[in-house]
């Protein structure tokens, strides 16, 4: 006997069911389900804009809300990625103005927006309320007044990250008087000054503005005035935090974080001058999240601060923090989860910091429950390594990244294998890890046997030989995106592996020793792949098979090549190398 | 047979040193070209010759140490000095608003009301302390390592010019 509900209670229960792995598999259920789910969905996540179409999304899910995307591969980040590569919003924004009249949020990482794009947002989407633009570019601050003026119930817009084209802070007052959603405000990346009346009378006529991050211009004279009409802040991203020797200015600023009950994160400190930070001490002991990435203030002034932060939960800093500054950190921070440490100098000839895998072994040691970690530093040894993956086996996200390429372990001249080899061995749940230091095919044995729950691994200058990238394409199961740079990795990996190739993200590797031929034997093997080569040198047609590519990205889709690409990209095909 | 089995001892060739045999950005070869060509030769240019320790090996990578775009913009000091042969004047100028080198050279040229004719090279102090001429490395690293700039007068025998540069470097 078949028992089934009737369709508005499947819909009802569903409604519950919020994360894109639990509606994807509610879907595969059976045909009345997969039905059902694709009427009710009204978030979904396209984690490659090219992987799929916007119109094969619009046919299956009618109804969507929220709509995230992402576009350039990774390494956009470094520069590895010529102009003009795309990723470009805005097929995606005008096929959806027209299937989607309710939809209420757009979220975009690495993406090519317009003005055009933006001003379609806003007055396509009656009810729209959150835009996220998260390293994006292509767009200026007159597609920012579009969204000011016509979006009525805006509740969040951020830019994180982004490259905007600033033609003047006017934008801001485009928001008119009757506006009053507010709540999360991020325009950090902007360097214009926008009018501070504008500003101020913005975040007094919104009583829920829970984030507020600043750009630079905005003085540290007048965040106080800010602070003063918004005490229900929950984040705040101050602008420039020194103002000359002001005791106006500093009374001022102690008077109003006192009154910020509310305030867990904070970030901004732009060119911070030190004797301002004692007046953020009241806020302290609420902190959870606090980035002073984008400060120069020194280990004893960072320390300072810190052990007033027994709740900090995740840190962003520069290596100006030292080991002595990390020190204090194992000590007064126990719950922390999240430590980022940036370098402050990037080709420096002397290093002038003290900052060496000492701090992080203190951390991974007073800290237990850190479960991600991003480190620059110069020096690295096994010993440390494997201490710090015995301390801290429930790491999910492990970056490490010692500044000259191929560094050996220093203590004993060797390369790092066996220390990497123990951060897989012993935290089971890691799902990101990046490589550095000196690294023979060996460590890459050890992530094919231990890391069963990797999802995503970068390499750079590692390696010996195609055996390396094999033992990652054959035992890292959970693999989803994989990006190397520089590596001796060639053919026999590649094609030894195409089915994986399938079953991920995507692949991206540049300067490695793939040939054209591969790639041409990779396409033909795997049509539900698209196999990009990316070469500014010239057309591949004149060159033989054996030729190798500069750059190859490669990702499953299910649309087929793509049609917007520059002139130094090929799309493989069956037959030839053809641009199409 | 295991696929391991046809994993040799042979070692893959792989071209190191500036990924893609020049980097992206032709404009950006043939600046350097340019340069190479004023200082007698393009082969034996030694780019890791110039002092600074072993740090000058790793400086010809493009997009490493893998920092952000937008967090080295945001990091870096903005306006550098600039000096010009035979003029009383400094000026500065914000090395972060410029996406490369060709804009850059342009607006250094425009700072100053120069022409088409060019007599003027321009020159660089990284943070080593060493006079680099504009153009020779990544434009990411040049932006993180000019520290002030000078406009230097070409004289008619250029070799002899870019010689007692490359001394003064020695010294």
């Amino acid at each position: 006997m078949v028992y089934s509900l009737p369709e508005e209670v499947l819909e009802h229960v569903f409604s519950f069911i919020t994360s894109d792995k639990d509606r994807n598999a509610v879907s595969l259920v059976c045909k009345s389900w997969y039905e059902i789910e694709r009427w009710c969905r009204r978030k979904v996540f396209v984690g490659n804009c090219y992987a799929v179409s916007p119109g094969i999304m619009i046919r299956r899910f009618p109804e969507l809300r929220a709509v995230e995307l992402k576009g350039k591969p990774h390494f956009a980040d470094f520069n590895l990625v010529p102009d003009g590569w795309g990723g470009y919003a805005c097929s995606w924004i005008d096929e959806m103005s027209r299937a989607y009249p309710w939809l209420e949020e757009i979220r975009l990482k690495r993406m090519v927006v317009s003005d055009e794009s933006l001003e379609l947002i806003s007055t396509a989407f009656k009810n729209f309320k959150v835009l996220v633009l998260s390293s994006c570019e292509g767009f200026s601050t007159d597609g920012l007044s579009a969204i000011a003026s016509n979006c009525r119930n805006l509740k969040e817009l951020d830019l994180r990250e982004s490259e905007v084209m600033d033609l003047s802070g006017r934008w801001l007052s485009h928001f008119p008087d009757t506006f009053t959603s507010l709540e999360s405000l991020n325009i950090s990346c902007l360097g214009s000054e926008v009018s501070f009346s504008a500003l101020e009378r913005l975040v007094a006529r919104s009583p829920n503005l829970k984030t507020l991050r600043l750009n630079r211009a905005v003085p540290l004279g007048k965040l106080s005035t800010l602070l003063h009409q918004a005490p229900q802040l929950v984040e705040l991203g101050t602008g420039a935090y020194s103002s000359g020797i002001r005791s106006d200015v500093y009374t001022g600023l102690s008077k109003a974080f006192l009154g910020c009950k509310e305030l867990k994160g904070l970030s901004g400190f732009w060119d911070a001058d030190p004797s301002y930070l004692p007046a953020l001490y009241s806020v302290c002991s609420r902190l959870t999240t606090l980035n002073l990435s984008y400060s120069t203030i020194r280990s004893p002034d960072i320390t300072k601060v810190i052990g007033q932060c027994p709740n900090l939960q995740r840190l962003w800093v520069l290596d100006h923090i030292e080991d002595s500054g990390l020190n204090a950190l194992a000590l007064s921070c126990k719950n922390l989860q999240e430590l980022r440490v940036f370098p402050s100098d990037l080709y420096a000839a002397d290093v002038n910091v003290t900052l060496t895998e000492q701090g992080l072994v203190s951390v991974s040691q007073g800290c237990p429950k850190l479960q991600s970690v991003l480190y620059f530093c110069h020096q690295m040894s096994n010993s440390a390594l494997i201490t710090i993956a015995k301390n801290r086996p429930n790491l999910t996200c492990f970056r490490l990244c010692i500044i000259e390429p191929r560094t050996p372990d220093y203590l004993t001249h060797e390369p790092l294998d066996i220390g990497f080899g123990a951060i897989v061995k012993h935290c089971k749940n890691l799902n990101r890890l990046s490589l550095s230091g000196l690294l023979t095919d060996r460590v890459f044995e050890y992530i094919g046997t231990h890391a069963k729950k990797l999802e995503m691994l970068s390499i750079a200058f590692a390696g010996d030989s195609d055996l390396g990238l094999h033992h990652v394409l054959s035992g890292c199961e959970s693999l989803k995106k994989l990006e190397i740079r520089d590596c001796p990795f060639g053919d026999t990996a590649l094609l030894a592996n195409v089915a994986k190739l399938a079953t991920m993200r995507s692949l991206w590797m540049s300067s490695c020793a793939v040939s054209i031929g591969a790639c041409k034997i990779l396409s033909q093997k795997m049509p539900m792949l698209n196999v990009e080569v990316i070469d500014e040198n010239g057309s591949l047609d004149s060159r033989l098979d054996s030729c190798l590519v500069e750059k190859l990205y490669v990702y499953r889709t299910v649309a087929g090549p793509r049609s917007d690409m520059p002139g130094y990209i090929w799309t493989m095909d069956r037959e030839s190398a053809n641009r199409i | 047979m295991s696929t391991e089995d046809q994993f040799g001892l042979e070692i893959t060739e792989l071209r190191l040193g500036l990924p893609g045999g020049g980097g992206g950005g032709g404009e950006r070869k043939v600046k350097k070209r340019v340069f190479l060509d004023i200082l007698g030769g393009g082969d034996e240019v030694d780019l890791c010759g110039n002092g600074g320790g072993k740090n000058r090996n790793m400086e010809v990578a493009v997009g490493w140490p893998p920092v952000c775009s937008y967090r080295k913009r945001t990091i870096i000091k903005m306006y550098v000095k600039v000096s010009m042969d035979g003029a009383p004047f400094l000026r500065k100028i914000d090395i972060n608003g410029f996406k490369g080198y060709s804009d850059f050279v342009m607006a250094l040229e425009k700072l100053f009301g120069l022409g088409d004719e060019c007599e003027y090279i321009p020159i660089y102090e990284d943070n080593n302390g060493d006079w680099m001429l504009v153009g020779f490395v990544p434009w990411e690293m040049f932006t993180e390592t000019c520290k002030r700039l000078r406009m230097k007068k070409k004289v008619l025998d250029g070799g002899l010019q870019t010689k007692n540069l490359m001394r003064k470097n020695e010294n």
